[in-house]
C-alpha cells in the first residue's frame, strides 16, 4: 500500500507545484490546497499504515491491548490541517483583495505595484 | 588605570551638555581631561624609566580568558603621553578652529570618544580588548572625516577610510586569534616573553594578516591613498587623528609586537621593502603637492614609511631612532598642521601657491611655523636633527641592504627638505599675496598648541636629555625586546650621518629655488595616478556593488515561481544525489497488501488531482479539489485515523464553500504562460513529484530511533485520562502547542474580518461593477455613435430637402 501511496503523494506534489509555478493567483491558491494535502498524506504515510487499530483505549481500561495506530503523526496532520486551513483562508481573502485594489490576477502585473 | 581609559568614554557622553555650559571656552573645560590624565601618565615616569613596567587587570569574560588588562611600558607610556599631551592641545584649538560650526557638540563626543579608543589601543595588554579599542579608533575616525556630512565629498571620503581600515582590522583579528593560539595566551605580557613564536607553524599567515591590519591603518603602500583623502575632515582632526596619534597605531603595534614576532627574514623583508616604498611614495607626492594640508598628510605617510623601515631592521640603533623620530615627528607635524588651520581660519589660504609674505601680518604664526618646519627638515639644533640623525645611523648599519636603504632615505631626506622649506618659506615670505580673508595672528587658544609643540621640539633638541630622561631608551627597549644602552645626544662629531645630512639639505634647498619646475618635471605622476591604487580601489568598491547589484536582480527577482525554481532545483539536486549516493535507492516496492477500495479510492485521487491541474474553468477545479478533500479524508479513516479524518471532512466542506463564494469572483482562469514555460514547469513538478515518491519509498521502514509515540500509548489513560489518544495529546501532553494553534486562527480570522470589512471606497469593487462601469461606456459610446449617425442622416435628408 506504501508504494501505492508513494506514487499518489508523488502525484499531489507535482500537481501542486505545476500549479504554483503558473501566472495566475488563483492557480497558486489549488497549488497550496495540493500542497497542504500532499504533506498532510506524506507524514501519515511515513508514520506507518495500519488497518482498523485506532488509537482509542477501550471503554473502563487504561491501555490497549495489541498493536495500536500511531496517535502522535495523527496528533500532527490534525494540527496541520486545521492550520493550512488557516492560512489557506488568510491568502485567498488576502489574493482577493490584492486582485481588487491591483486589478489583475496574474503576478507578472501585480509585481512593482506596491 | 581602567578609571582613566574610561573617562573619556564617559565625558564624551556629557561633551554636548558640557559645552552649551562652557559655551565659547568649552574647549578649555574638556581640554581638563586629558590635562588631567597627562599628569597621570607623567607621575608613573620614575618607575618607568627604570625599565620597569606596570600591569592592571580586571576580569571582563574570564570564562573565555578574556580581561580588561593594561601594560604601562616605556612605549606605551610614550604614546599615551603623546595622546594626552596633543589631545589637550587639541581640544582647546578644535573648540575654537569650529567655534561657529553647529555640532561643535558632537565633534567633542567623537573626539573624547577617539581618545578613550587610542588610550585603549596603546595600554591594552590583552589582544581582544585591544582589538576592540582599535576598531573604536576607527569608526571614531570614521565619524570625524566625514564630520561635515552634508558634503559628499567629505562622505566618501570617510567611507573609504572606513573600508580600508575595517579590512585591514577584519584581517587583523584573525591574526590575533591565530597568534592567541600559537601563544597559548592573549596576554601581549605573556606572548611577547614566549619562545618559538617565530618557529610555529601558524607564523607566516599571522604575521602576513597582522602586518595588512597594521599596514592598512598606517597608511603603507599600497593603501596610503586613504589617508590624504582622510583630511576631508576638520583640521584640528587632521592633525591629531591622521597624523599624531591614529595613524600610528598599525606602528605601535608593529613596535609592540617586534620582540615577539620579529627578528626573522621575513618581518625584515616585509617591513623594510613596504616601509622604504611607502617612504619614497609619500614625500615624492608630498613635494609635488600643493594643498596646504595635502603636502603635510603626504609627509606624514613618509613618516610612517620611514618607522616601519626602521621597525623592520630591529636594531639597537633602529629602536632607538624609531622612538625618537615618532616623538619627533608628533611635535613638529601636530604643529604644523595647527599652523595649516590657523592659515585656512586666519587667512582662508588652503593652497601654497595662493599665499606669500604673511610674515608682515602673523608674525607669532610665522615663528612657530619656522621653528616646527626647521624641525621637520632636520636642522640643527632641533629635536627634529636627533631623529635624522639616528635614522641615517639606523640604516647605514643595517644588517642587510644597507647601501639601497641608505640611498632611499638620503633622498626621501632631499625631498623632506624640499617639504619642510616649502612649509617654511612659501606662504610667510616673499611678494605679499592678497589672501581670500584678511590675514591676522589668532587668538591664544589656537596659537598655544602649536607655539608649544614647536618650542619642544627645540627644548628636546638642545637638550636631548629631557626628551630621553629613560623615557625615550625605556620605550626603546620595549621595542627591542631588552634595556638599550644608548643615550641620546644632539651632537655626534663630524660622520657620515652628518656629511649625508648636509647634502641632503643642500640639495633640497636648491630643488626649493626650481619648485614649480620639479612639479611640472614630474607631471607623469597625473598619467601614472590613472592606474594608481586608488583607481584600483574604487575599481573594487564599484565592482563590488555593481556584482551585489547583478545577484539581487537575478536572485532576488519578484517573481515567487523563480524562487520556487530555484530552490525545488536545488532541493532535487541535492536531496536527489544524497540518496543516490548515499541510499543507492534501495526501494521498498510492493503492490501486495492492498484492497480493491483503496485502490479505487487512490487512482481517484490522482485522477482528480490531474484534472484540477488540466480543467480550465475554476468551478471545475474547485469541484475537483472538493473531491480531492474529500477521498483522502476517507483515506484518513480507513487507515485507523478516525479523527483526522472527521477533521478533514469539516475542513474540505468549508474551503470549497470559501473558494466558491470568494474565488468566483476573481477572473475566469486564462492562459498566461507560454508552452515552453509550461514545459519548463512540468518537468521541475514532475521531478519533485518523482523525488518525493523515491523519498518515502526509501525512508519508510528505515527508522532507526525509537519514536515517542509509545509513551503516548502507554501514559493516555494512566495520566490523562483520556481514551482518545489523539485527542488527550492535543488537549493535554501538547496543550500549548494548541494554544497557539488557537492563536494563529484568531489572528487569521480578524485578518479575514478586517480585509473583507475595511474598505477603500474609491476603486471599483467587484467584476460585476466593472463589467457595469464598461457596459455603461459602451452605450455611451453606441448611442454617441447612433446620436451622429441620426444627425449625419438628418442633416443629409434637410440637404436633399433643400435642392
Amino acid at each position: 500500500m506504501t508504494t501505492l501511496m508513494a506514487i499518489l503523494i508523488g502525484t499531489f506534489y507535482a500537481a501542486a507545484i505545476y500549479m504554483m509555478l503558473r501566472r495566475s493567483v488563483v492557480k497558486l491558491v489549488i497549488g497550496l490546497i495540493l500542497l497542504s494535502n500532499a504533506a498532510n498524506l506524506l507524514i501519515f504515510t511515513v508514520a506507518g499504515m495500519d488497518r482498523g487499530i485506532p488509537p482509542l483505549i477501550p471503554k473502563g481500561e487504561l491501555l490497549i491491548e495489541g498493536p495500536a495506530a500511531d496517535p502522535l503523526a495523527q496528533a500532527v496532520i490534525l494540527t496541520s490541517i486545521v492550520i493550512g486551513f488557516g492560512v489557506l483562508a488568510f491568502a485567498v481573502v488576502l489574493i482577493h483583495r490584492a486582485c481588487e485594489v491591483v486589478q489583475t490576477d496574474d503576478m507578472n502585473e501585480m509585481k512593482g505595484t506596491d | 588605570m581602567l578609571i582613566a581609559v574610561l573617562s573619556c568614554f564617559i565625558l564624551a557622553c556629557f561633551a554636548p551638555w558640557l559645552h552649551r555650559l562652557g559655551g565659547r571656552h568649552s574647549g578649555w573645560l574638556l581640554a581638563l581631561l586629558p590635562a588631567t590624565l597627562f599628569a597621570y601618565f607623567a607621575s608613573m615616569l620614575p618607575t618607568i624609566s627604570q625599565g620597569q613596567s606596570l600591569q592592571f587587570a580586571y576580569a571582563w569574560f574570564p570564562g573565555m580568558g578574556i580581561q580588561l588588562s593594561f601594560l604601562v611600558d616605556g612605549l606605551s607610556l610614550l604614546f599615551a603621553l603623546l595622546i594626552t599631551g596633543i589631545g589637550f592641545f587639541i581640544l582647546a584649538y578644535g573648540g575654537r578652529y569650529l567655534e561657529k560650526h553647529k555640532d561643535l557638540g558632537r565633534f567633542f563626543v567623537f573626539l573624547l570618544g577617539f581618545m578613550g579608543s587610542m588610550l585603549g589601543v596603546v595600554l591594552s595588554d590583552n589582544l581582544i580588548s585591544l582589538f576592540v579599542f582599535w576598531e573604536l579608533t576607527t569608526v571614531t575616525s570614521f565619524m570625524l572625516i566625514g564630520f561635515n556630512h552634508e558634503q559628499e565629498d567629505a562622505r566618501k571620503k570617510a567611507h573609504q577610510g572606513l573600508m580600508i581600515t575595517v579590512m585591514g582590522g577584519l584581517a587583523l583579528m584573525t591574526g590575533f586569534i591565530m597568534l592567541g593560539m600559537a601563544a597559548g595566551s592573549y596576554e601581549l605580557s605573556t606572548i611577547l616573553n614566549s619562545d618559538g613564536l617565530t618557529e610555529h607553524a601558524l607564523y607566516l599567515p599571522m604575521l602576513l594578516l597582522i602586518l595588512l591590519g597594521a599596514f592598512t591603518k598606517s597608511a603603507q603602500a599600497p593603501f596610503h591613498f586613504w589617508l590624504p583623502n582622510a583630511m576631508a575632515a576638520p583640521t584640528p582632526v587632521s592633525a591629531y587623528l591622521h597624523s599624531a596619534t591614529m595613524v600610528k597605531a598599525g606602528v605601535y603595534l608593529l613596535a609592540r609586537l617586534n620582540p615577539g614576532l620579529g627578528g626573522t627574514d621575513t618581518w625584515l623583508l616585509m617591513l623594510t621593502l613596504f616601509g622604504a616604498l611607502t617612504m619614497l611614495t609619500g614625500i615624492f607626492l608630498a613635494s609635488r603637492a600643493t594643498g596646504v594640508k595635502k603636502v603635510l598628510a603626504y609627509s606624514t605617510v613618509m613618516a610612517l614609511g620611514t618607522l616601519t623601515m626602521l621597525l623592520g631592521l630591529g636594531t639597537e640603533t633602529a629602536a632607538l631612532a624609531a622612538v625618537t623620530f615618532l616623538l619627533a615627528h608628533a611635535l613638529y607635524k601636530g604643529a604644523l598642521f595647527m599652523v595649516a588651520g590657523i592659515l585656512d581660519h586666519s587667512a582662508g589660504v588652503k593652497d601654497f601657491t595662493q599665499a606669500g609674505g604673511l610674515r608682515h601680518s602673523m608674525p607669532k604664526t610665522t615663528v612657530v611655523a619656522v621653528l616646527a618646519s626647521l624641525s621637520l627638515a632636520g636642522i640643527i639644533p632641533l629635536f627634529g636633527f636627533v631623529g635624522k640623525e639616528l635614522l641615517l645611523e639606523a640604516v647605514l648599519s643595517a644588517s642587510k641592504w644597507h647601501i639601497g636603504l641608505t640611498i632611499a632615505t638620503v633622498i626621501a631626506n632631499i625631498l623632506v627638505v624640499l617639504v619642510a622649506a616649502i612649509v617654511a618659506l612659501q606662504p610667510w615670505f616673499g611678494a605679499v599675496v592678497e589672501t581670500p580673508k584678511k590675514p591676522h595672528d589668532p587668538d591664544i587658544a589656537l596659537l598655544i598648541g602649536p607655539a608649544v609643540l614647536a618650542t619642544l621640539g627645540l627644548v628636546f633638541g638642545l637638550m636631548p636629555f629631557i626628551a630621553d630622561k629613560g623615557l625615550l631608551a625605556a620605550a626603546a627597549g620595549a621595542v627591542y625586546g631588552q634595556p638599550v644602552e644608548l643615550y641620546l645626544a644632539l651632537w655626534h662629531g663630524i660622520n657620515l650621518p652628518l656629511m649625508l645630512s648636509l647634502s641632503s639639505l643642500l640639495l633640497g634647498l636648491l630643488l626649493f629655488k626650481v619648485w614649480s619646475g620639479w612639479r611640472q618635471l614630474t607631471n607623469f605622476m597625473h598619467s601614472a595616478e590613472k592606474i594608481g591604487p586608488e583607481v584600483v580601489y574604487e575599481r573594487l568598491m564599484l565592482g563590488m556593488t555593481q556584482f551585489a547589484a547583478w545577484q539581487t536582480n537575478t536572485l532576488q527577482n519578484g517573481y515567487l515561481r523563480n524562487y520556487l525554481i530555484t530552490t525545488l532545483g536545488t532541493v532535487i539536486i541535492v536531496v536527489g544525489w544524497a540518496l543516490l549516493r548515499v541510499n543507492q535507492l534501495e526501494l521498498n516496492i510492493s503492490f501486495q497488501d492492498m484492497r480493491v477500495h483503496e485502490v479505487a479510492i487512490a487512482v481517484l485521487l490522482i485522477f482528480s488531482a490531474l484534472i484540477a491541474v488540466l480543467v480550465r474553468s475554476f468551478l471545475a477545479a474547485v469541484a475537483m479539489l472538493g473531491a480531492l478533500g474529500f477521498g483522502v479524508a476517507l483515506l484518513y479513516v480507513f487507515f485507523s485515523a478516525i479523527d483526522v479524518g472527521i477533521t478533514q471532512v469539516l475542513v474540505e466542506t468549508i474551503t470549497v464553500l470559501l473558494l466558491v463564494l470568494v474565488l468566483y469572483r476573481l477572473p475566469e482562469f486564462r492562459s498566461l504562460s507560454s508552452t515552453a514555460n509550461r514545459i519548463r514547469d512540468a518537468i521541475i513538478a514532475g521531478m519533485t513529484g518523482l523525488l518525493m515518491t523515491i523519498l518515502i519509498l526509501a525512508i519508510t521502514g528505515a527508522r532507526q530511533l525509537e519514536g515517542i509515540s509509545d509513551y503516548f500509548l502507554q501514559n493516555s489513560g494512566p495520566l490523562g485520562h483520556g481514551r482518545n489518544i489523539v485527542n488527550v495529546i492535543l488537549v493535554d501532553f501538547r496543550a500549548l502547542d494548541t494554544l497557539g494553534e488557537i492563536f494563529v486562527l484568531a489572528l487569521v480570522a480578524i485578518g479575514v474580518y478586517a480585509m473583507i470589512h475595511l474598505r477603500t471606497g474609491a476603486l471599483p469593487v467587484t467584476n460585476s461593477d466593472r463589467r457595469a462601469a464598461f457596459n455603461l461606456r459602451r452605450t455611451q459610446k453606441d448611442k454617441a455613435k447612433a446620436d451622429a449617425k441620426a444627425e449625419a442622416d438628418a442633416s443629409a435628408v434637410a440637404s436633399k430637402g433643400e435642392e
